[in-house]
């Protein structure tokens, strides 16, 4: 694995070493001193061309608790913004000795673009990319969606997929990167996914896609489900007539009290609520469900750190770089070398 | 060269794929068609194993000039034409200023006459500034020296129904045609590529097949409606061959066009987010590709039209959001056919003459192009080795534009020589030199 671009080409075994690794990392996060010595001397940038400040601390946490420089390059207000080409910007990073590029792009494909030239040779992480994907969400959604699961059958997380699972993912597909991301890595995973949404938001050809579709929220509930993911949707979409107002959204698609207290009177005791963030509370969320004991967003953003920390460990202490310093302290960290001697192509 | 007076014996070439004759060309026509042919003085030209087609006539081409000579000029343009076996081509109005007025179509048409490779014909504006607002002066550029019969806003849609039905009708003055890029401009707000199961994947806004298909059926109704000739640029889908063939049945008078491009490539190629395969139309699905060569050889298409679209590479070194949409498509148009329509057996020489000549022609309105290959027509033709093969390096092309989705492609057939006006501007596969107007006798007898 060099670089770590859409989850619609992570094979399953590269998918579960990442999240193994990520539970060696969370361990990390829960000692006194929340830091390894793995990524000391290389450089991280953090390359944003797109306003996100909860991924790009997310990603910025998880590389300085590897000991990594972190460069923080916001397109807004730089030479980006003068004019200068995506080429010119990466060969400048790649000139000041980049090891690692994070990417967020409004523009679906321009991680790929950075992979696949000879702009810049650094392993490229997609961190976003127009409304194609988000793979870093969807590893520490199914990271969340993995721990939960395990704990239910009474066994642990590491090494096990989410077979059998059922996980609803509603709202704003068309648009979603986070939608995409999840349903390639839970197909991959093993989970049973639907997704629910106005007809207006799921996009032409999605009928081709490994998942069911339904429109209607309250049958999807009526037929089980162990997570439900709501995506953020923007008031803005009404003004293109995706739907009639947010009254009319809210209250077909999102989920409300009257739907969290289904979830009690259908039996579904546990199932989790999930969101990637920002929430719009009180349009595809509502308070009472954002903030329930259900709710996993705030594990969302916590599992985020280790999933970051895990996909920068692999990709840049990976064969085809130079080795990192091996740390002699970490138990996570031996074992993370050992599942690394298995590494094979992605 | 020797002098040999304009005079050239072509031995044993296959007229349009045919059996082997001889071509003797004097003073710019045919002199004479058959077999031992003699004449002497004569450049003798072998062509046993190759074939003799007239000169191929582009429907759609940007040569960039005026205003983006930093993209392709007169000159480079129609260096490119000529080595892709053209002796003519329709130089589409989106320059900088626009073609909208009888001086920029002299203009061009100057230039294309001054460079000497091929027949420049301008095509002019339907709308001031292609802008969809108000007609061009189409009478004007009718009447100038470039005598202008192909109008077009090709790049920008005429939508506006009222508008186009105007120019539909006021061209019948001069027998001129409306070529229309058929594009619902609401139904392609941000569009970057084919709607389907491809841009679902990809997160990339999509250009519906429906947007194309339903201007084609507005404009048939419309040209039937007031009895006039439409032509259809870059027909891309398998919906707009259905709905062009209905109206062929119909008996209304509508030409089609389909590009090289999309005989071959579909949207699978934009998984790579490599802008080289952003076009407009865009790339579209195997099925449409299928459909697009069945009309061509069942005629519901008349012609190929390369859409030759040269961009500098800044234009394409970028995010595929960013990126010009277009393909340079005059070098490869004639191996992209041999390989799509006369290999796979849907097409014999004689089909490839119609559709990259006789019918261009007869859509232009350009007389002296596209004609047989006898006897006392113009010289203008092409002699090419179907069995020759060769690798697509845009870096060797005359085009300026490098972005050739072909490159890297091993493509059948070359062209070996272009007669323009009895004169070769391309000799041995080569560039020879172009074609210089006879000098004024005027000046001699002052």
């Amino acid at each position: 694995m060099k670089h770590l671009l859409s989850t619609e080409d992570l094979s399953l075994s590269n998918a579960i070493r990442i999240l193994d690794t990520a539970e060696e990392m969370a361990a990390v996060g829960d000692r006194e001193v929340k830091k390894l010595p793995a990524l000391r001397g290389r450089t991280v940038v953090n390359l944003f061309f797109e306003d996100s400040t909860r991924t790009r601390i997310s990603f910025e946490a998880a590389a300085k608790r590897l000991s990594a420089d972190v460069i923080n390059f916001a397109a807004k207000g730089s030479s980006v913004s003068k004019g200068e080409s995506l080429k010119d910007t990466a060969q400048t990073l790649a000139a000041m000795g980049a090891d690692a590029v994070v990417i967020r792009h409004w523009a679906s494909g321009a991680p790929h673009r950075l992979a696949a030239t000879d702009w810049i040779d650094a392993a490229v992480i997609n961190a976003g990319d127009g409304t194609h994907e988000h793979p870093t969400q969807a590893l520490l959604d199914a990271f969340t969606m993995r721990r939960h699961w395990a704990k239910l059958a009474g066994s642990g997380s590491v090494g096990a997929d989410l077979k059998g699972m059922r996980v609803a993912i509603a709202g704003d597909v068309l648009h979603s990167r986070v939608a995409r991301s999840n349903v390639w890595l839970l197909r991959t995973l093993g989970a049973e996914v639907t997704l629910v949404a106005p007809p207006t938001l799921l996009p032409i050809g999605v009928e081709q896609w490994p998942c069911k579709v339904s429109y209607n929220m309250d049958q999807t509930l009526e037929q089980g489900v162990d997570a439900v993911m709501m995506l953020r949707v923007q008031g803005e979409r009404m003004n293109a007539s995706f739907f009639p107002s947010t009254r009319e959204y809210s209250r077909r698609w999102g989920f409300d009290d009257n739907r969290l207290r289904a979830l009690d009177s259908l039996g579904l005791k546990d199932t989790i609520i999930m969101h990637p963030g920002p929430m719009n509370r009180g349009l595809e969320i509502s308070a009472a469900a954002a903030d329930s004991p259900r709710s996993t967003v705030l594990s969302q953003v916590r599992n985020g750190v280790s999933v970051r920390m895990a996909a920068l460990y692999l990709l840049l202490s990976g064969d085809t770089r130079e080795p990192a310093a091996v740390p002699d302290t970490t138990r996570a960290y031996a074992h993370s070398n050992a599942a690394h001697s298995t590494k094979e192509s992605n | 060269m020797a002098d040999n007076n304009g005079t050239y014996l072509i031995r044993g070439a296959a007229v349009l794929g045919a059996g082997a004759e001889d071509l003797l060309i004097r003073d710019g026509v045919i002199g004479a068609r058959g077999t031992d042919l003699h004449a002497d003085g004569a450049t003798v030209i072998e062509a046993a194993g190759l074939v003799a087609l007239p000169g191929m006539v582009d429907v759609h081409t940007h040569l960039r000039e005026p205003g983006r000579e930093d993209a392709e000029t007169v000159e480079t343009g129609t260096r490119a034409a000529a080595l892709g076996g053209y002796t003519a081509v329709h130089a589409m109005a989106n320059s900088t200023p626009v073609a909208d007025t009888a001086g920029v179509v002299e203009q061009v048409y100057s230039l294309g006459r001054a460079a000497g490779w091929v027949d420049v014909r301008p095509v002019g504006a339907v709308t001031v500034g292609l802008a969809g607002e108000q007609l061009a002066e189409l009478g004007a550029m009718a009447d100038s020296r470039a005598r202008v019969r192909m109008f077009s806003d090709d790049g920008i849609c005429v939508h506006d129904p009222v508008l186009m039905r105007r120019a539909l009708e006021y061209v019948k003055a001069f027998d001129g045609v409306v070529a229309q890029h058929a594009q619902e401009p609401r139904l392609t707000a941000g569009a970057q590529m084919n709607e389907g199961e491809v841009s679902a994947v990809l997160g990339l806004t999509g250009w519906p097949a429906v947007a194309e298909e339903s201007i084609i059926a507005r404009d048939v109704l419309l040209a039937q409606h007031v009895n006039s000739r439409l032509h259809v640029c870059h027909v891309s889908t398998a919906g707009s061959v259905e709905i062009i063939r209905w109206a062929k049945e119909r008996g209304i008078n509508v030409t089609a066009e389909v590009t090289p491009h999309h005989l071959l490539l579909t949207d699978d190629l934009v998984r790579s987010y490599n802008p080289v395969y952003k076009v407009n139309p865009p790339l579209r699905t195997d099925a449409d590709v299928q459909a697009l060569r069945a009309g061509l050889a069942d005629g519901t298409i008349d012609v190929v039209g390369t859409d030759h679209a040269p961009h500098p590479s800044e234009h394409k070194e970028c995010e595929w959001a960013q990126a010009a949409m277009g393909m340079t498509g005059l070098e490869t148009a004639l191996s992209v056919v041999q390989h799509t329509m006369i290999e796979t057996g849907l097409m014999t020489w004689a089909d490839f003459a119609r559709v990259t000549s006789t019918a261009a022609a007869r859509i232009g309105r350009l007389s002296d192009q596209g004609r047989p290959l006898e006897a006392g027509e113009p010289a203008n033709l092409i002699l090419v080795d179907p069995a020759a093969r060769w690798t697509v390096d845009p870096a060797r092309m005359a085009t300026m534009g490098r972005n050739s989705p072909f490159a890297g492609l091993e493509l059948p057939g070359k062209v070996v020589a272009t007669f323009y006006k009895g004169h070769p501007t391309v000799l041995d596969g080569e560039l020879n030199t172009p074609y210089r107007e006879p000098a004024a006798s005027s000046a001699v007898v002052s």
